[in-house]
């Protein structure tokens, strides 16, 4: 019997999908196994991406800002020689000499109030050579702000051993760096800069970047340290800025750069290739997506299209029996976006079960997960609505063309 | 006007294909007036103009030319939504094959007419429903499956539902014709009761001449031309 908070076009609609069985189960498989690979693919798309780029951008700010570089120009001659005379025909690039930013600590305020900006963080880097014993190593150190700075790369899961508290005269250094001068958490490191200045800094953390190299050559210890062992005393070589949409790095460093006037390096500029890799899947994503959708829409649309064929007799009694064109018209749309809706949510089972059947076998050799999935719960809501209405206009065409029925040909058959 | 007339047509003429060779004309003005409580038998040749007549008076086609009246109503001039809802509350259509929709069980069929008109069912509806069933003698069966009854069983199901909405005017098309004799006699019994107890205005195409005579008054329609 009716179900009486139902409207009549909802009965209808449900009445008909239910007696044309097979045709429904038929669409309905079609949309959920198309709705399926979309969330599927979409999930471990986004899961591959962000992996990705997490293990581009742990490790290093969204946005560096720099010291412009030194330019030559040519040396002119003076007021008397003939016209046009140059001096200095030879023109040598400077050596870029490590300078401090001009008014960084104006520059931090500045770019801190900017909007979708996230941590802004002063660096101070430069080389050094750490001394132990007859062992010798060239190193980068960075003097930092660690409260800033460790929200831009976080130490908190890359410490193998000691901590990533620093103060005054702590260095934190690489796994590497570490085997190499057979040092570790506690022990000593005489530390020379080239301009001669010196210090004895003690390791309070061993790090792991992921990478040999950045383990070999990173050291990181307070701001002010590394100002005075560069001799660049209250100055900085670089501010460090992580934002809010990392796609906009770029829009942003262009801002920066008219703002202030320093250079400013995204993260998209200093990994060109590795951008245009992740946005050429994010477009291939699209583009399956949109076809995928595409070939369920039509085959909607062809199913309803039969139904209207199958149904044209008892459209023309409806009519007949004084139910006018609209509720026609609502009752085949109807069915189509029921038909987008029931194969959505089939579709998102599947995509759910395919993820966790994903998550238990796609493992490493050593047993852990490939990568971690974007298990996106909003993705599943943009499925259901997006199958909806894609439904919805599917049903459109076949749905006029039931309401524009003459009743008369239409009983007739 | 006399206000017991239900349906007045006056010159009614329908044309198919117009302005292209194949223009017919089917109908060639008829006149015909029918009261409340009419049991008008409707008779002719195969062709002659029988169905188009009675869809012109069911208000699922328009006359060509010519006006027809239903109720007090002039139709002719009414837009597709009003005749619609004319339809719905003053013609009730008995056809020939039935025409019951198949996903739905006796019941819920005599209950559409009435759900379309008020969108959302009510325990009237099927108060009403269950009472409409009882009248054509079919309670046992009324939760059955429209496609799983007999030809006589569906064609009272189908007068049931003509009559849901209490209408003034029942048409039916030949609802005997596909019938056994003991069945299309226990329709046309079923008819006449509707006819007499609630005063139904009823037009009935049959090739029947028997049932015809059984009727109030006969009608032929010859070549779109009405004798009465």
């Amino acid at each position: 019997m009716f179900t009486t908070w139902l409207p009549f076009e909802w009965i209808v609609a449900i009445r008909f999908l239910r007696e044309g069985r097979l045709q429904t189960l038929f669409i309905v498989s079609g949309v959920a196994i198309g709705v399926g690979v979309i969330v599927f693919m979409s999930a471990l798309l986004a899961g591959l991406q962000s992996n990705f780029i997490r293990r581009v951008l742990t490790t290093q700010a969204h946005i560096q800002l720099l010291q412009p570089q030194q330019m030559t120009r040519q040396l002119r001659s003076g007021a008397d020689a003939p016209k046009g005379q140059v001096e200095g025909a030879i023109v040598q690039p400077p050596l870029q000499q490590t300078k401090s930013i001009d008014q960084w600590q104006a520059i931090v305020e500045q770019v801190r109030a900017m909007p979708a900006i996230k941590v802004v963080s002063p660096v101070t880097s430069g080389p050094v050579l750490v001394v132990r014993g007859s062992a010798t190593r060239a190193v980068t150190i960075s003097g930092i702000e660690p409260a800033t700075y460790f929200r831009i790369v976080d130490f908190s899961d890359k410490i193998l051993r000691g901590t990533s508290r620093l103060a005054g005269s702590d260095i934190l250094i690489g796994s590497e760096l570490s085997n190499d001068l057979g040092v570790d958490v506690g022990d000593k490191l005489h530390v020379t800069a080239a301009n001669g200045g010196t210090g004895v800094l003690t390791i309070v953390g061993v790090f792991d970047l992921g990478n040999k190299g950045a383990n070999q050559r990173n050291t990181f210890t307070v701001l002010h340290t590394a100002q005075s062992l560069l001799d660049l005393p209250g100055g900085v070589t670089s501010i460090e800025v992580t934002v809010q949409d990392i796609y906009s790095a770029e829009t942003i460093a262009q801002r920066i750069a008219a703002a202030t006037g320093v250079e400013a390096d995204s993260w998209i500029k200093n990994s060109a290739q590795f951008f245009a890799a992740v946005s050429a899947q994010t477009t291939a994503n699209t583009a399956i997506r949109f076809f995928v959708g595409l070939s369920v829409a039509f085959g909607i649309a062809s199913v309803l299209v039969v139904s209207v064929v199958q149904k044209s007799r008892e459209i023309g009694i409806l009519r007949a029996m004084g139910i006018s064109r609209g509720q026609i018209l609502r009752l085949f749309l109807l069915q189509g976006g029921l038909l987008g809706f029931g194969g959505a949510l089939a579709g998102c089972g599947i995509g759910a079960c395919a993820l966790w059947l994903w998550q238990r076998l796609a493992r490493n050799a050593d047993g852990t997960q490939l990568f971690p999935l974007e298990f996106d719960s909003a993705m599943f809501g943009i499925a259901l609505v997006l199958a909806t209405i894609t439904g919805l206009l599917a049903a459109l065409a076949p749905a006029v063309r039931a309401a524009r029925l003459d009743p008369v040909v239409a009983i007739r058959g | 006007m006399d206000s017991n007339i239900v349906v007045q047509l006056r010159g009614v003429r329908k044309a198919f294909n117009i302005g292209t060779p194949f223009e017919t004309e089917i109908l060639h003005g008829i006149d015909l007036t029918l009261h409340r409580g009419d049991f008008c038998a409707v008779m002719g040749p195969s062709g002659s103009g029988k169905s188009t007549l009675l869809n012109i008076v069911g208000l699922l086609d328009r006359p060509t030319t010519g006006t027809l009246l239903i109720g007090s109503e002039e139709t002719t001039t009414l837009d597709d939504k009003d005749l619609t809802r004319l339809r719905g509350h003053t013609i009730g259509f008995v056809f020939q094959y039935h025409h019951l929709i198949t996903a739905f069980t006796a019941l819920e069929n005599v209950m559409i007419p009435m759900l379309g008109a008020a969108g959302f069912p009510n325990a009237h509806m099927r108060e009403r429903a269950e009472q409409l069933i009882e009248s054509v003698g079919l309670t046992t069966w009324r939760n059955n499956l429209a496609g799983n009854m007999s030809g006589g069983q569906q064609q009272r199901v189908a007068i049931a539902r003509a009559l849901a909405m209490n209408p003034a005017v029942l048409l039916a098309d030949e609802p005997t014709g596909n019938l056994d004799t003991k069945s299309a006699d226990a329709v046309f019994a079923l008819l006449r009761k509707v006819n007499q107890e609630h005063g139904t205005t009823i037009l009935f195409v049959t090739h029947n001449p028997s049932l015809a005579n059984s009727c109030d008054k006969t009608i032929q329609v010859i070549d779109g031309l009405l004798t009465l």
